[in-house]
């Protein structure tokens, strides 16, 4: 065996304040009243969700905002069970990618609404192409956690 | 393409937990090591340029000024190019651009990370903004899991074959792994080992996925003329490539990873390569996942897209198959991210200049390198072979 070096035990923390903008404000003020906001450019006519104040493709502005539906269709998932330092989800949980209805682009966020403790449970009811409804927590704070993840419909 | 630029020397760390050095020392083993490999001296290199994750991997920032030492960096220009994942694929770029310019004779270039001092995870998801991806990504394995189950449902492909597939790979590198002097990870594992271990983030499981690594790796690049004046066995840059996509992973397909379908072409069309699978001898493929390497086969054109696992299960891409893919064990058995992808351009000189040793694909003559990073947004490719 190798000699044992000595290894120093250390932190950094940093406090920041982040500017959400005028178009993340609004998307957030969005989520504390139940609705999902996107932007929608008039270059390539694709309706863009979270809201954003361009198009990454056309680079212009999307100043067009459109409240989009809270039901839409899986894309992919994943099951996460694992866990690391200052992780924001409580695992496990189901991460997801979801075309919600009417939208051009996937958005990012949760699946449940039911037992995912269970792996394989889980495996037999998540399927791609399934039809999703967005649940929205009681208590809202213009947070993307307001709406809580989506259930199956 | 500018002037001509070929790559003289490889250096490497023994990879894998080095808490026995500080990190200074690990990035001067790779620097000594190249010293060694090409025969030059600190006095002959005329710029550096290094590379790493985000500095929360390890909790000090800006490395290239903490290794200026090191990297014997001290009164000449140095760079740092950070790309994630595809770091070291950018940091032999910015190499290859630097000479092929004319700016520079002779460039080291040195890749490093030290994911055993910090918490490889919660770095990566640090890539995310807070606002909203960062909540759902869970790290490298969640959002690579996320591609691959898009990817096998896209193309209809049975669970139990791609299961298959990925187990063959998992056993393949793993005793590849055994025939390289600097891997991290040498364990013999089989099929059922693979299959049967502990899901990490579905469909991925534990043998799909690389290690937490230590290890740096170092690489000369030089002109025509320096290349000429030394007189040793040089490998050419033939091609490079790189590519990105927008930065919400929901924005771009990751299924037919356009990034990376467009980052091959770019080096395929500069180094006249028309088909993948018959023109190049071996290729190092950033593969820290098994399911995501089928996918990058499909990219890069080694195959059509969807028919990647049926020719994983033929041996089309094992060390004695039509095109050997990762024969040093590549990122699934070793993975100081930072260093990970200039490794992957490493071990393609090392093949086309034949001295990769056990490893070695015979008559090896044109070698493809890889690296992929950020939250599944970029792809990076080199392209080197023996003649110039
Ligand atoms: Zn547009």
């Amino acid at each position: 065996m190798s000699k044992e070096y000595k290894t120093l035990m250390t932190e950094i923390r940093l406090p920041y304040e982040l500017a959400y903008g005028p178009v993340w404000t609004r998307f957030f003020e969005g989520m504390a009243e139940k609705k999902i906001f996107g932007t929608k450019c008039t270059k390539c006519g694709r309706i863009l969700v979270p809201a954003r104040s361009f198009c990454p493709r056309c680079f212009i502005d999307t100043d067009e905002w459109v409240e989009v539906a809270q039901t839409g269709t899986l894309t992919a998932w994943s099951y996460v069970n694992y866990r690391y330092y200052g992780m924001p989800t409580e695992p496990p949980f189901i991460s997801a990618l979801l075309r919600l209805d009417g939208t051009d682009v996937d958005f990012l966020h949760l699946i449940g609404g039911f037992d995912v403790s269970d792996f394989e449970k889980t495996r037999k009811m998540v399927k791609n192409g399934m039809r999703l409804k967005a649940v929205w927590s009681d208590d809202r704070k213009a947070h993307i956690m307001d709406l809580k993840y989506f259930k199956p419909a | 393409m500018g002037r001509p630029v070929g790559i003289i020397g490889v250096g490497q760390t023994k990879h894998g937990r080095r808490m026995d050095v500080a990190y200074p020392e690990l990035v001067r083993e790779a620097v000594l090591r190249v010293f060694e490999d090409s025969g030059l001296e600190p006095s002959d290199i005329d710029g550096v340029v290094s590379g790493t994750m985000p500095s929360m991997m390890e909790g000090v920032a800006l490395t290239h000024f903490y290794f200026a030492d090191a990297m014997q960096a001290v009164g000449k220009p140095i760079l740092k190019t950070e790309t994630c994942g595809s770091t070291g694929v950018s940091i032999a770029h910015t190499a290859y651009y630097w000479v092929a310019s004319g700016m520079a004779d002779v460039v080291l270039a040195v890749g490093h990370e030290k994911m055993n001092e910090g918490d490889a995870q919660a770095t990566m998801t640090t890539v995310a903004e807070p606002f909203y991806q960062r909540y759902f990504i869970a790290g490298a394995p969640g959002v690579f899991s996320m591609q691959s189950q898009m990817w096998a449902d896209r193309y209809g492909i049975p669970e139990a074959k791609i299961r298959d597939a990925a187990a063959h790979i998992s056993v393949e590198h793993h005793n590849a792994a055994f025939e390289n002097p600097y891997a991290h990870v040498k364990i013999r594992v089989t099929a059922d080992d693979v299959k049967n271990s502990r899901v990490i983030t579905y469909p991925v499981r534990l043998l799909d996925v690389c290690p937490t690594s230590d290890g740096a790796c170092a690489m000369i690049f030089v002109s025509q003329n320096k290349a000429k004046k030394l007189g040793r066995k040089t490998a050419w840059v033939k091609g490079v490539g790189y590519r990105g996509e927008e930065y919400f992973f929901g924005d771009s397909d990751k299924g037919l990873w356009q990034g990376a379908v467009l980052a091959a072409k770019q080096a395929y069309d500069q180094a006249g390569i028309k088909n993948p699978r018959k023109d190049l001898d071996v290729a190092e493929v950033y593969n820290p996942f098994t399911f995501q390497e089928m996918l990058f086969y499909e990219c890069f054109g080694f195959c059509e897209p969807g028919g990647a696992p049926d020719m994983v299960l033929k041996g089309t891409f094992d060390k004695k198959g039509q095109l050997p893919c990762d024969p040093s064990g590549g990122v699934l058995c070793t993975n100081p991210i930072g260093a990970t992808g200039l490794i992957r351009v490493a071990e393609a000189v090392l093949q086309v200049t034949g001295k990769a040793g056990e490893h070695q694909i015979p008559k090896a003559k044109t070698a493809f390198s890889h690296a992929m990073g950020g939250v599944d947004q970029f792809n990076g490719v080199m392209i080197v072979g023996s003649e110039l």
